[in-house]
């Protein structure tokens, strides 16, 4: 059983991000979209968290919401691979079901 | 649909501030009379749902606390609270209201609703579920 | 795969209802069934008939009532959310005495059952919130 986490709010702004990591088992997906892709790039106080979730499980960002907010793909943390809303439909179905930590 | 499925309600927001505690609540009561099977998760600012003592006389919204209560009437009978989000909170199982249900497969006795749980444990609950609904 | 999706917030204040768009478009273009949309909390005012959007930005009820059109989407609105927000059909406007209505009618009113039913019957549930 594996689960697709999504996170779609800024980690500086609430704890969606942390509570994802806290609860999400090694091997599953996590996709940060919306505001949570802010937590994809580099130089944060969010990225050893994130780096650590890299390593153990699968990360990823929603390209529409980082070129959208002015973010560079050069800038974000290796490992994570973007998707778009196609991408996003497959996690859907690669994975058993969603947790939205909203 | 002959099929039973696992239902967890995820709850991560404290009541009042937000609708979402309340509305939440709503879709639990009704989806108790789809027989599926369901267990509510209490997770960071959610535990403080629970808190005993709700006092609406002053702020004139409703007290919907009452209605935790009648969960055990309702067959809802798997409150899961995260101990590490009580803590964090400076909260213990003391500071939370004292929910039960009747076990009509143990001649009726009386048993908590509240199953304390550590992070660990709630993330395997997690994973074991078919459906999450978030709010 | 048959998806549920469940939007918890209105138009434009959250991008909540711009990302299920985009995910039901594609699920939809994957070859993907849609059993039900749904809206809860203040997601109920994505069915408002009056909105008035600026026309250099994306006009939220109106793409959603064609998406909803093309594929025949049951677009729902959970009655007690409506209710306390004001959004209003005939049906309701006759129950509770109201001198208006603003349902866009690509949406019905229905009650939360409808979720669960199609948290039942569906494969995978979404939720957009925030």
């Amino acid at each position: 059983m594996s689960i697709l986490h999504t996170v779609n709010k800024s980690p500086f702004e609430k704890n969606a991000l942390s509570e994802c990591l806290t609860h999400s088992m090694d091997g599953s997906a996590i996709l940060l979209l919306e505001d949570g892709v802010y937590a994809a790039m580099q130089g944060t106080n969010v990225e050893a968290d994130v780096k650590n979730a890299v390593a153990s499980k699968k990360v990823y960002a929603l390209g529409a919401d980082i070129k959208l907010r002015g973010l560079s793909t050069d800038r974000m943390i290796d490992g994570i691979e973007l998707v778009d809303y196609a991408g996003f439909v497959d996690l859907t179905e690669s994975n058993d079901k969603v947790q939205a930590w909203l | 649909m002959s099929e039973i499925k696992k239902f967890m309600y995820v709850n991560r927001r404290a009541p009042y501030g937000t609708i979402y505690a309340l509305e939440s609540l709503e879709v639990v009561l009704i989806g108790a009379a789809f027989d599926q099977d369901v267990s509510l998760a209490f997770i960071g600012d959610g535990v403080y749902q629970l808190k005993s003592d709700q006092d609406s006389s002053e702020a004139d919204q409703k007290n919907f606390s009452p209605i935790y209560q009648a969960l055990g009437d309702y067959d809802v009978t798997k409150l899961y609270v995260e101990k590490e989000s009580l803590e964090e909170r400076g909260l213990t199982l003391e500071d939370l209201m004292p929910l039960t249900y009747e076990d009509e497969d143990d001649d009726w006795a009386e048993k908590d609703s509240i199953r304390l749980v550590s992070r660990d444990e709630m993330k395997e609950l997690m994973d074991q579920q078919d459906v999450l609904f978030n709010f | 795969m048959k998806y549920a999706i469940q939007i918890n917030e209105g138009p434009y204040q959250h991008q909540a209802t711009d990302t299920a768009y985009h995910f039901t478009k594609a699920a939809l273009e994957k070859g993907h069934e849609i059993s039900r949309v749904f809206f809860y909390h203040d997601g109920v005012n994505n069915s408002s008939r009056i909105t008035t959007p600026p026309q250099d930005d994306r006009h939220i009820v109106n793409r959603w009532a064609e998406l909803a059109e093309a594929h025949k989407l049951d677009m729902v609105v959970c009655v007690a959310a409506a209710q306390r927000r004001g959004v209003v059909d005939d049906g309701e406007a006759e129950r509770n005495g109201k001198d208006a209505t603003n349902i866009h009618p690509v949406f019905r009113i229905s009650g939360l059952g409808q979720l669960i039913e199609a948290a039942i019957e569906s494969d995978r549930l979404m939720v957009f919130g925030d």
